[in-house]
């Protein structure tokens, strides 16, 4: 075979197999999508979940994801950011540091399961938070920590040098320089990362089976004080996410239309984690445009 | 640093528009959902206005955690219940029978769900210090994909199934297919349940059998893998998988009552010492007529009601009349 | 005036340089003490089944039969150790060729439909939640390869089929990655010379980049030797060594997750499982040292 042809053959097969993912993924998605999207309605995203009857939906999960969520980032986001500008500012080069990113990189790729029974270990048992949103938060932002680190250390290290040597030789101090002038020219990157760590969250179960617990307990949506039991915004009472529940449903499921809950609940979660992608996306396109002027 | 503060701004707006959209979207569902639920509590306080003043009341928090086969039961009741104790606040968890045994025993939990009996999970001086409160029972049969041709198994020819010497329907008088043995994982109280009762010995895992602790899932690979044969609590039962009769008896809830069909297990909800008032009138509540009657929450889930049974079971499994 | 002045505001600034130094430090040390606890708890709970139970490390690490509820109790974890390594190569196996196939489609074939429609592709890819590949893969794969092959349809094949799908994102991107991080000036040397596209491609770009796809593909394996959930669904968990693909098997996730709620804390079938989470930790350390080891080789 002389070289054009195997040139030819080799890109013949590549594009094929990439045609082959592309289409993968499309036959994936819209499988999900094509067997869900006709169970989703108004009622079925907005009504509580039915144990043996028809017609249940998935409102309190739905809620109870994007509460934990909210709660997720509420923790994580300072959490990450000071992390991750001690390490691209303030650690200096040396052994210690070093040691500390492969802490940070042995944490990144720890399995979501083990953090889920060290939340169960210590977060439910020991400091007796219980099956919570607190605790599945909790287990969340050290699921997630890692990640935010490194988003804003590369944030960070997207900042021109100059503009931070600008800002120094103006006598500004060294935080404030982070703050005023780093930060913000680092945000794009640092926010649709954050996005895209918001929807790793949105769609994690296995951490939050041992620790937000895979019960939903009766809300009451007109009592927003946090320290009621029933208040939505309790954040110490178990909550079942949107994952969870579609885990719990296919294998538990009792009701009838236990498959089209499963199949509606995994189109709704899609779409959520597309509008997540996209937004990420979209948002790093606009900021990146206004910041840098270009335009 | 004005751009960083315009831009968090702008954040907390939209974070804000998502919150107030997600609430008006949640306030909606829950208006539907406390109509509903004041209907049926209406009907229930028709049924017994006695037990509706009787503990007006009683205030203070439960938790209760553990089993999965019993959670929706519990959770279901103990909506009624809350509806008629307002001041009472009851959580119900999963978890699993391990884990809720584990909660009860160390505190964490004033009521612990479980399949099984605590002797057999917990160490015997941790099991003695749980007050058992037997609120249901669970029947369970052996179930097979439709397509094996086999109605009646005897309790010889199960153990042979399960413990891999009988390999093929044929030789227990059903068309010439490999058997496919969907078991539970060896922690599982179903299992325990289904090899105490049904098979009398404990079986090892076979290679090639597929394990599911889920009923769900188990209904799901028996009814679509050809010569599959699991087992399933009766709720679970429908039309894609074929229940097979125990010895030429039926797996029905008056054949168990009766003490004919020995494949049943008690639903237990412990606690640590004797209950407080609240949970003494909520585990009340639990084995109360209006729970444990014909159309109460019980039946109607597919449990069996503890005031059916005519026969009696102590840990070790000796029945009584 | 000057002076003065200098020194109203070196106070303020000294103060506040000293706010930054332990607010970022404080939130770097929540990591460290939170990954030694973490270490310290798992290898506590894992560690005494052979301290308190009296298990033999060697029995639990060799031995072939798991019978946590037999009279006594036998925790031979093998099978599950061979049901992880055994789907997580074999699903790296299936993905790397194919991760390697789009980042070479998206860097050197045609890098404008790469940008806009495959790298979209792939990051959703990455965004479907780990639920929701385990559903499908026991709603269209089992059911496929029970009808295809002999067997069940559950088992490694099944298992490693979902999990390259789940792996493929990171392979990719890490692939991608390193393709456009190659000096333009090698490639062009090699065209220059009049080697075919899939000359230089095979001659120059793989081997410069052999490291970093290597970093892809072990990152890739860990993700998918701690995946638990989408395994769980399509492996069958049957605690034996199949002798086909096809057959119905375990991993250290699965046995973790199908038994942990069942059996109370202290007993000695929870301490078992929880030796096999940290036998699922120590692979993360090793994973860990092997992607530092790449990475230095990648450098030289």
């Amino acid at each position: 075979m002389s070289a054009k042809t195997a040139d030819k053959v080799a890109t013949g097969i590549i594009v094929t197999i990439t045609g082959l993912i592309a289409l993968a993924l499309i036959g994936l998605l819209g499988y999900i999508l094509f067997r869900g999207l006709g169970h989703i309605s108004w009622h079925f995203l907005t009504s509580p979940p039915e144990t043996i009857r028809k017609g249940g939906g998935i409102g309190p999960q739905l809620f109870n994801s994007l509460f934990l969520l909210v709660l997720t980032m509420i923790i994580t986001v300072p959490l990450g950011i000071g992390a991750g500008i001690y390490m691209s500012e303030y650690a200096k080069a040396g052994k210690i540091t070093s040691a500390i990113r492969l802490v940070v990189e042995v944490l990144s790729s720890f399995p979501s399961i083990i953090v889920g029974l060290f939340g169960l270990l210590v977060i439910v048992n020991k400091f007796n938070l219980g099956f919570s949103l607190l605790s599945g938060a909790i287990a969340l932002t050290i699921f997630n920590l890692p990640l935010m680190v490194r988003i804003t250390e590369q944030g960070l290290r997207s900042v021109p040098v100059q503009q931070k040597e600008a800002s120094l030789a103006l006598g500004i101090s060294k935080w404030k320089t982070i703050r005023s002038v780093q930060l913000p020219i680092a945000l794009p990157v640092v926010l649709s990362g954050s996005i895209l760590a918001a929807g790793r969250i949105f769609g994690e179960a296995a951490a939050l089976l041992f620790t937000a617990g895979m019960s939903s307990p009766r809300l009451d949506f007109s009592d927003w004080n946090p320290l009621h039991s029933d208040s939505p915004l309790n954040p110490l009472r178990p909550a079942e996410t949107l994952a969870v529940h579609i885990w719990k449903v296919n294998s538990e499921g009792l009701a009838p239309d236990a498959t089209q809950i499963a199949a509606g609940a995994s189109a709704v979660l899609i779409i959520t984690v597309l509008l997540f992608n996209l937004g990420a996306r979209a948002l790093g396109r606009y900021m990146h445009n206004r910041f840098t002027a270009s335009k | 640093m004005k751009v960083w503060k315009g831009n968090l701004l702008k954040m907390k707006k939209s974070l804000i528009v998502t919150m107030a959209l997600t609430l008006s979207l949640s306030l909606a569902a829950c208006g539907n959902n406390t109509n509903s639920a004041n209907n049926g509590n209406a009907a229930a306080t028709n049924n017994a206005p006695t037990n509706n003043t009787a503990s007006a009341d009683l205030s203070g928090s439960i938790l209760a955690s553990g089993s999965t086969a019993l959670q929706p039961l519990v959770d279901q009741v103990s909506k009624e219940f809350m509806e008629k104790n307002t001041g009472v606040s009851i959580q119900v968890q999963g978890g699993g029978s391990g884990t809720g045994l584990t909660q009860v025993s160390e505190g964490q939990a004033q009521i612990g769900n479980s399949d099984v009996f605590a002797e057999e999970k917990l160490d015997a001086d941790k099991a003695a210090e749980l007050v058992d409160h037997q609120v249901a029972v669970v029947a369970m049969a052996a179930v097979t994909n439709k397509d094996v041709g086999v109605d009646n198994l005897t309790k010889q020819q199960l153990v042979d199934i399960f413990t891999g010497k009988v390999t093929n329907w044929k030789e227990v008088g059903g068309k010439d297919e490999k058997i496919q043995i969907v078991n539970r994982p060896a922690s599982s109280g179903t299992r325990a349940t289904f090899e105490k009762f049904a098979l009398g010995t404990k079986t090892e895992d076979l290679a090639g059998s597929i394990q599911e602790d889920a009923s769900g899932t188990v209904k799901k690979l028996v009814s679509e893998t050809p010569g599959a044969i699991g087992y399933l609590a009766l709720s679970y039962l429908d039309d894609s998988v074929t229940a097979v009769k125990y010895e030429g008896v039926d797996a029905t809830v008056d054949n168990v009552a009766k003490g004919t069909y020995p494949v049943w297990a008690y639903e237990h909800m412990y606690t640590k010492g004797e209950p407080d008032a609240a949970t003494k009138a909520f585990l009340d509540y639990m084995v109360s007529e209006d729970v444990q009657n014909d159309e109460g929450d019980v039946v109607e889930m597919g449990y069996i009601p503890i005031s059916k049974m005519e026969v009696k079971r102590d840990a070790a499994g000796a029945v009584t009349k | 005036m000057k002076k003065s002045n200098d020194r109203e505001v070196a106070t303020p600034h000294l103060a506040e340089e000293w706010v930054g130094k332990v607010y970022t430090f404080i939130c770097i040390l929540f990591l460290i003490i939170t990954i030694f606890s973490m270490v310290y708890f798992v290898a506590s709970k894992g560690l005494s089944t052979f301290i308190v139970n009296g298990v033999n490390v060697k029995d639990l690490l060799t031995g072939l039969k798991w019978q946590p509820e037999g009279e006594p109790p036998i925790f031979g974890a093998l099978p599950f150790i061979f049901g992880s390594f055994s789907t997580s190569i074999l699903a790296a196996i299936i993905a790397a060729p194919l991760g390697f196939c789009a980042a070479v489609f998206m860097v050197e074939l045609s890098p404008k439909l790469g940008r806009t429609f495959m790298q979209p592709v792939i990051e959703l890819l990455a965004g479907i939640p780990s639920v929701v590949y385990g559903f499908v893969g026991l709603s269209v794969i089992v059911p496929l390869f029970r009808d295809l092959f002999p067997g069940q349809g559950v088992g490694i094949a099944a298992g490693s089929l979902v999990l390259a799908f789940m792996i493929l994102p990171t392979i990719t991107t890490i692939a991608t990655d390193a393709l456009a991080s190659l000096p333009a000036g090698l490639k062009e040397g090699s065209y220059a010379l009049g080697a075919t596209r899939w000359q230089t491609i095979y001659r120059i770009v793989l081997p410069t980049t052999l490291p970093a796809q290597m970093t892809g593909i072990v990152l890739g394996i860990a993700r998918a030797f701690g995946e638990a959930l989408a395994v769980q669904m399509v492996i069958g968990n049957a605690p034996h060594i199949p002798h086909s693909l096809f057959q119905s098997t375990s991993t250290l996730t699965s046995a973790i997750t199908l038994s942990m709620g069942n059996t109370a804390m202290g007993s000695v079938q929870n301490n078992a499982l929880w030796s096999l989470a940290l036998i699922l930790m120590l692979m993360t350390f090793v994973f860990v040292f092997i992607i530092r080891w790449l990475e230095g080789r990648k450098k030289l």
